[in-house]
């Protein structure tokens, strides 16, 4: 069961082989079975009633009583979203995110939310105020981040499905690292009405799943414009078709010698090459292009990303909702100090500063604004790129699966989201699908698309799964 | 020899613009509801929660930028202004930095020596804050959000003002201009209109400004003649003493008549301005000009060239009316229902209407004549049916009972007689009865002619044709 | 460059942080690698393009000027944790 795709599932539930109801208990068993060891879930929920849900649900879509997760950083109306943070530890939201919404209306049924990295910031879910998530290959190591609970959770099978959100590649290095296919899409794409905001300009709502089809699925349920998120674009929804065959005939893909270069581990860029070989074998064409403004891309993000985020992070003050210092407070401005540094982690803390010294008067055009102007030129670097090729495949990650506490120090993690970045400040939609492992962890492609162009990812990905199986492993302890 | 001081002052006024809901969320943004009663999860500042834009904020801003002939950009953004305190909710506020909605502008002022233009540098759009209760509880304050998010216009003069009267008339000329326009109901009480000043000196002559003070949120137009003149005593009087002035933000208090250090305020703030990444730009596009251009109601400068032009008003008359909202309608709607001359017409309105509307302690707002009805008492004053006095006199009874200037004029026969058999037989009775004085007239007093006027008058309880009897008197004087 | 402790606490300030002794020192350290970091933009060429602020062309939408919203009061004091029936409470702000 747990290993069948979101279509033979739909197959399952309209054949009456299973009710909604037993479906939803084979994955809540196995949410409360195997959270212990991986702390990939906040919050289970003990209590939904799927036929309820599904009386009030759109019966005859391919998503109609299929299982999910939600990672906690979308506001789930009367359920508890902490966005990883103390800080939101007992907050209750009065309202559901539009993404929430969507896929309640689509006839999912949520059954848990995803532990994160704290307000989505981190690379391996160390961040957590709840503690770490394990990654289910090998319980010493980080399953990535931010949306580390959401990749353990599908890899480990708990849910067939789990959203997720990436900003700088927090959707693409937890599937890489876990081994299952996650989607961040074109900015605009998905409303972020409700998901809680860390970097404006970047952040977009995505899914992860065992298979590019299931992504595909739940993609085109989740994405439209939304009236309430004012930089949702009101663009043409496309209308998802598996490819018939893994022909890839015609297809250019863009590959990045300078970045190919640069993977130190050898066995990721030996599964990377054999990757792109299968692709060709395909009768995909290989085409050599290049980023030249790629190399600034990190330093751009850890500019942009943390101010955006300062400010966003400046409604935590303890006033209308979520922690307030119980200490008392000789002012205002104590209660906003006290509460804020109690209630926001390191990490979180070092990226306010970051944040605000960028924004800061003296530094602003500096660093600020000359961090959008490079974000225009690698923006127009990948549309020269895709003036000559019609997808990318790149790497995600420079490692595999790191050990817990490897990285104690942030900075060096910042420099390892080279690979996503880019595509983040670009606001191209991008993927990740498992490869060839390295020494039995996984590892996963990433495929670059021109702007509004989900279709060209995900069938190249779909196809690339017809022929290949990595996508179908999974860690022998969760069997 | 004493010193000599330039006082330069400038002014930012808020102009809270009269719209249903607020600037970013469809919450209402009437005044006075019961508090957090009209606050939505964004005004709340939730996580997760997104600002989308009024149009109508977006109209009246173009609406006020055109109608101070100001520069309007092709795009405008907007920004966050980052800062603590607890009626911001979200720790920002949303505003306008680099790319205003409205550029340069100007409007004129009334000053002592005529009139002056005054540069505006600028105005944008941006959200209220909430109010702090103080003194609902001892160790806590209160905070209501019915105000956080609704939509304000910042209009941000040149510092050119030189002296508190003037501060008052540019404060006064932009508080007309936006009731206007329409887009602001120019409630001060409910605070619809809020001023701070800016004020420096500088030594007479000097090209270098001194330190300012800011004085905030002055909403009475008494007040900030006085607190302006306070601070610029406050000002002179340090400077004298060889002290310097801090640039700070000061409050007014009324009661005593003094501006002192508001405290609470961190000074030296750095708000770390930055586009807003959830608001992509707007396009401002000709159409949108024009749109507003149409919906604009004719300004009082172009109705006071009109006037006098096309009108040939006397300029003080013209003025008088032009810059009054209701009069000047009610002027041009009776205006276009009467064969009155426009002049005749508004030497009515401006000495006996006016007079009316003392007397009955009323203004033209509640109104209790219509157009129409006041366009028949014209038409019986030209037509010589009536004299002035009458018309005053049925004026008042137009008012107190809502009949037409016609019916009571034919109700209590009012109309003048000029019908000169009528005349010739009244005149000869008062002939008759004054002898002696008519035989004065007869010897050349030409005083006496204002005496039978006088008591034909009386006679005929007003209503001879003074001009008419006259001349019947005339004639019977060259008879006789 | 480097970050001063002066800058930080400056920073701390406007960001209303309590960084302890400690945490100065490791926000300082971090922050003058990132610095270090992104000291390399500066240098970058970027004279021939403007500022990107979103990664696409689009225009800010409108919304008719209606009140949609009704009071949600009670649910959202009730998210407070000093609230009366009628405020928030804060401790109390001089002016």
């Amino acid at each position: 069961m747990i290993n069948l795709s979101l279509r033979e599932l739909t197959h399952l539930l309209a054949q009456k082989k299973i009710s909604t109801a037993e479906l939803a208990s084979v994955y809540l068993d196995r949410c409360k079975q195997f959270n212990p060891s991986l702390n990939a879930l906040l919050h289970i929920d003990d209590d939904i009633n799927p036929e309820h849900l599904l009386a009030a649900a759109d019966h005859d879509g391919p998503l109609a009583g299929i299982p999910l997760i939600h990672k906690d950083l979308f506001s789930t109306q009367d359920v508890k979203t902490t966005a990883g943070s103390k800080m939101l530890s007992d907050y209750v939201p009065p309202f559901d995110a539009t993404v929430v919404k969507k896929l309640k209306q689509a006839g999912m049924v949520s059954i848990a939310k995803a532990n994160m990295d704290e307000f989505a910031m981190g690379s391996s879910n160390e961040y957590s105020y709840f503690g770490a998530v394990k990654n289910p290959w090998d319980f010493d190591r980080v399953p990535g981040g931010s949306s580390g609970g959401s990749a353990a959770a599908v890899a480990a099978r708990l849910t067939p499905v789990a959203t997720a959100s990436d900003t700088g590649g927090s959707i693409r290095q937890p599937a890489a690292l876990c081994g299952i296919t996650g989607i961040k899409p074109s900015y605009g794409r998905v409303s972020r009405y409700g998901m809680i905001a860390f970097a404006s300009s970047l952040d977009q709502g995505g899914v992860m799943a065992v298979s590019a089809d299931d992504c595909a699925l739940v993609l085109e349920a989740m994405m439209g414009h939304d009236a309430l998120d004012s930089t949702s674009i009101e663009a043409e929804p496309w209308h998802w078709q598996a490819p018939r065959d893994a022909a890839m005939k015609g297809l250019k893909v863009g590959v990045i010698p300078a970045w190919l270069e640069q993977l130190k581990d050898d066995d990721i860029k030996q599964s990377t090459l054999q990757a792109l070989e299968t692709m060709v074998a395909q009768g995909a064409e290989l085409v050599n292009v290049d980023l030249p403004h790629a190399d600034l891309a990190v330093a751009a993000y850890y500019i942009l990303a943390p101010a955006e985020a300062s400010a966003n992070l400046s409604r935590f003050d303890g006033i209308r909702f979520g922690h307030q210092s119980a200490e008392t407070c000789d002012d205002i401005n104590d209660m906003y100090r006290k509460t804020r540094s109690e209630g926001f982690g390191h990490e979180v803390q070092r990226r306010i500063m970051l944040g605000t010294w960028a924004l800061s008067s003296g530094y602003y055009d500096d660093y600020y604004c000359q961090a959008q102007r490079i974000r225009h030129l690698i923006s127009e670097d990948f549309k020269q790129a895709f003036s000559q090729v019609d997808v990318m495949a790149v790497p995600v990650s420079p490692e595999v699966a790191f050990k817990q506490g490897e990285k104690s120090d942030g900075v060096s993690m910042y420099q390892a989201d080279q690979f996503t970045i880019p595509a983040s400040l670009a606001g191209l939609p991008c993927l990740s699908m498992p490869i060839q492992a390295a020494r039995n962890l996984p590892v996963g492609l990433q495929l670059i698309g021109p702007y509004f162009n989900e279709q060209a990812i995900l069938s190249t990905a779909a196809k690339f799964q017809l022929v290949t199986d990595y996508h179908q492993r999974m860690p022998e302890a969760f069997l | 020899m004493s010193q000599q001081w330039d006082v330069v002052i400038g002014l930012e006024i808020h102009v809270r613009l009269a719209l249903a809901s607020k600037l970013f969320s469809g919450a209402s943004a009437k005044y006075g509801a019961s508090p957090n009663s009209q606050v939505s999860f964004l005004d709340a500042a939730l996580p997760g929660t997104l600002p989308v834009v009024n149009a109508k904020a977006i109209e009246y801003a173009l609406r006020f930028g055109l109608s101070i002939d100001a520069d309007i950009p092709e795009e405008t953004r907007f920004a966050r202004k980052n800062y603590f305190y607890p009626d911001l909710p979200k720790g920002y506020q949303i505003s306008q930095m680099d790319d205003p909605i409205v550029g340069r502008g100007h409007i004129d002022i009334e000053t002592e020596d005529g009139v002056k233009t005054v540069n505006i540098t600028r105005a944008h759009l941006e959200e209220d804050a909430g109010k702090s209760i103080h003194d609902q509880y001892d160790d806590w304050t209160a905070i209501d959000l019915n105000r956080a998010g609704t939509a304000l216009i910042e209009v941000v003069s040149e510092p050119e003002m030189v002296n508190a009267k003037e501060a008052v008339a540019y404060m006064r000329a932009i508080y007309n201009r936006v009731t206007f326009l329409g887009i602001c109901d120019g409630n001060l009480q409910e605070g619809s209109f809020r001023c701070d000043a800016n004020v420096s000196l500088k030594p007479q002559g000097s090209e270098t400004l001194g330190t300012r003070a800011e004085i905030k949120n002055l909403n009475s137009f008494r007040f900030i003649e006085k607190a302006i003149n306070f601070e610029i005593k406050r000002q002179k009087q340090l400077l004298e003493s060889g002290q310097q002035v801090v640039q700070e933000t000061r409050l007014y208090d009324a009661e005593k008549d003094q501006t002192r250090t508001m405290r609470g305020k961190e000074d030296a703030n750095d708000y770390r301005y930055f586009p807003d990444p959830d608001l992509p730009a707007l396009k401002i596009t000709a159409e949108m000009l024009d749109k507003q251009r149409a919906a604009m109601p004719e300004l009082p400068e172009a109705k006071l060239k009109r006037y006098i032009e096309e009108w040939q008003l006397r300029e003080d008359e013209a003025r008088q009316l032009a810059y009054d909202v209701a009069m000047s309608e009610f002027f041009e709607q009776s205006q276009a229902l009467t064969d009155a001359s426009p002049a005749e017409n508004a030497k009515f309105l401006i000495t006996d209407f006016n007079a009316l509307l003392n007397e009955q302690d009323s203004d033209l707002k509640a109104n209790k004549i219509s157009a129409t009805h006041y366009a028949g008492l014209l038409n019986a004053m030209s037509s010589g049916e009536i004299s002035r006095k009458i018309a005053k006199q049925v004026l008042t009874d137009m008012w107190n009972s809502g009949k037409s200037a016609e019916a009571i004029i034919e109700q209590q026969g009012l109309a003048q007689i000029s019908d000169s058999d009528a005349l010739q037989t009244i005149i000869t009775q008062v002939i008759n009865d004054n002898p002696q004085q008519f035989e004065q007239l007869k010897a050349g007093n030409d005083k006496m002619f204002n005496y039978f006027v006088g008591q034909v008058m009386k006679q005929t309880k007003g209503q001879a044709n003074p001009a008419q009897t006259k001349q019947i008197l005339e004639e019977l004087l060259n008879n006789d | 460059m480097s970050i001063n402790r002066k800058e930080l606490s400056e920073m701390a300030q406007l960001a209303k942080l309590d960084l302890n002794a400690e945490q100065t020192q490791q926000v300082s350290q971090s922050l003058n690698q990132i610095t270090d970091l992104v000291e390399r933009i500066k240098k970058a060429d970027t004279a021939q393009v403007d500022p990107m602020f979103h990664p696409c062309d689009f225009w800010m939408p409108l919304r008719d000027d209606e009140a949609t919203e009704s009071s949600h009061k009670e649910s959202l004091l009730k998210l407070a944790r000093h609230a009366d029936e009628d405020f928030y409470l804060v401790p109390k702000v001089i002016e």
